[in-house]
């Protein structure tokens, strides 16, 4: 008996087992929760009454697509600044480059909501209004690390011998960039794109800070149906989200898994 | 000469930008006033004030509340992810692919909707939330990743070596802990830094699964706070400190490894 389990424990891929019930328990059993809690009403039984709401009523509606919208300009903003930031640094000598990456990394560290609130200072401080100008800074401010980082690591990886390769064969710098260096880069663009487009949408508490609760974006609308007890319809709402990343990550063909390593998350 | 001073100041400018919040939190972490942004005159007051035992008691609680929870998802999720990706790195191509993509979802997920469904799981089966949910969330979203950096070394490292040992009458227990071990540590150390980061740093997901028993963390305290139109002016020096203390880590981090390579 003590020999049989010796040996199924040295079998090292069984190790896998216990983080596999463990992603069961934590992971597929919840989300199939959010599933059954949406497509049920508060007696429980099976019904279509809380996507019929999210038809029907235009507030969550017209928040879900606001959201979207913002999501999409910031998601840009940080793609036509941070681009040129991670090639800049990319081209850089190693030990130069690896400080600056940490410069850019550090504001991580102080929380978000303090970030936010001395964003709100700063704004003040310039004479600024607080309102959508504001919560686009916040948002680009907030995630545009995010954005640097994998396309850093990726543009860092590149086989050099390709892009001198291209020279070689007469493509002028313009050419080498959109046929060879931005083509190699795509991973981590898609990786860059995922990581600010999704938490966007969903953040919550940002919006509110930078408008003083004019604006309210999706994330906030999902938190203050589950506060406020309407879980299924809660749930229905998270359910909608859920299909925009499952069709966000669809467009990254690239596979979501292999861009997700490969463009250097870690 | 013009390019290198062009790519300077675009790179420079960009830093201003991240960093202006910051600089105006430390800049008025020297002074007395209740507003962030009211500047009274320089004083040390608030950085005296949080090393006073009791005086902000509900401050000093939370931010050793998410020290403790960030240490122990960090060590839960090493543990759980080292054993994990060993696991993974062993399996046939079909199941590995499927446990793979199994790992990504918690990445993938924004975090409201890890929140709400950790949230609708602990009210299904009742259970009470506090220390414990917390916790068990936080290793949910923090050990794809320990999962995700100790993969890649273990492909790196030469499969046969443990097969050697083990050929040589090592026990496993003993060929894991003088073979795998140390080739992987780089990976789980890095992989528990960015877990306790992720942990530490965390506000939905732990303001879902927190219950209301009044247990709080950095995250949640800010919040409430924000929520009642100020921030607690000792937060000030509080992010302050911690800045600084992370940027010098991180410089002599970076300084070590600088001097290692040459």
């Amino acid at each position: 008996m003590q020999r049989k389990i010796l040996s199924f424990i040295g079998r090292r891929r069984n190790w896998t087992i216990p983080y596999v019930l463990f992603l069961i328990v934590f992971v597929v059993i919840p989300m199939l929760l959010i599933v059954w809690f949406a497509f049920s009403n508060n007696e429980g039984e099976f019904s279509f009454t809380n996507f019929r709401k999210f038809w029907m009523q235009p507030e969550a509606m017209n928040t879900f697509i606001f959201s979207v919208g913002i999501a999409m300009i910031t998601t840009f903003l940080c793609l036509i600044l941070g681009y040129p930031a991670a090639y800049l640094l990319s081209r850089m000598e190693s030990k130069r480059a690896k400080l600056l990456v940490i410069l850019f990394i550090l504001p991580m560290w102080i929380n978000f909501l303090i970030r936010t609130l001395a964003t709100v200072a700063l704004f003040d401080f310039l004479h600024l209004p607080l309102g959508e100008g504001a919560l686009i800074f916040g948002m680009v401010y907030n995630f545009l690390p995010f954005m640097i980082y994998p396309i850093y690591n990726i543009l860092q990886r590149t086989d050099q011998s390709l892009i001198e390769a291209s020279q070689d064969l007469g493509a002028n710098p313009r050419q080498v960039f959109l046929r060879t260096t931005l083509p190699l880069s795509m991973p981590g663009i898609s990786s860059g794109i995922m990581m600010v487009f999704m938490p966007v949408i969903s953040t919550f508490a940002i919006a509110e800070l930078l408008t003083i609760n004019n604006i309210k974006l999706f994330g906030t609308t999902l938190q203050e149906n589950i506060y406020n007890g309407m879980w299924n319809y809660g749930a229905a709402l998270s359910l909608v989200m859920l299909l925009l990343i499952g069709m966000t990550s669809l467009f990254n063909s690239a596979g979501s898994s292999q861009t997700v390593e490969e463009g250097g998350l870690i | 000469m013009m390019k290198r001073v062009l790519s300077s100041s675009y790179l420079g400018l960009l830093l201003v930008m991240l960093y202006a919040p910051i600089l105006i939190i430390i800049v008025f972490s020297f002074t007395e006033a209740k507003v962030l942004g009211n500047w009274t005159g320089f004083s040390l007051k608030l950085y005296a004030s949080i090393f006073q035992g009791g005086v902000h008691h509900s401050l000093t609680a939370a931010l050793w509340n998410t020290l403790i929870i960030g240490l122990v998802a960090a060590f839960a999720s090493t543990i759980l992810g080292t054993m994990a990706a060993i696991g993974i790195y062993n399996l046939q191509p079909g199941p590995q692919r499927a446990v793979k993509l199994l790992n990504t979802i918690p990445i993938l997920n924004p975090d409201i909707i890890t929140a709400i469904s950790l949230f609708l799981l602990f009210v299904s089966l009742r259970i009470s939330q506090g220390y414990t949910t917390v916790i068990l969330a936080h290793i949910t979203f923090c050990t794809p990743y320990v999962v995700l950096s100790v993969l890649p070394r273990l492909r790196r490292m030469n499969a046969n070596l443990y097969e050697a040992a083990l050929d040589l009458g090592a026990t496993p227990f003993h060929a894991l802990r003088r073979i795998l071990l140390p080739e992987l540590k780089p990976g789980m150390i890095s992989g528990f830094i960015l877990a306790f980061t992720l942990s530490i740093d965390d506000f939905v997901v732990t303001l879902f699964t927190i219950g209301n028993e009044g247990l709080e963390t950095l995250s949640t305290y800010i919040y409430a706070d924000a929520r009642r139109g100020g921030l607690t002016p000792e937060l000030r020096p509080l992010s302050a400190i911690i800045f600084v203390t992370v940027l010098v880590l991180l410089l002599v981090i970076n300084q070590r490894a600088a001097k290692k390579k040459l």
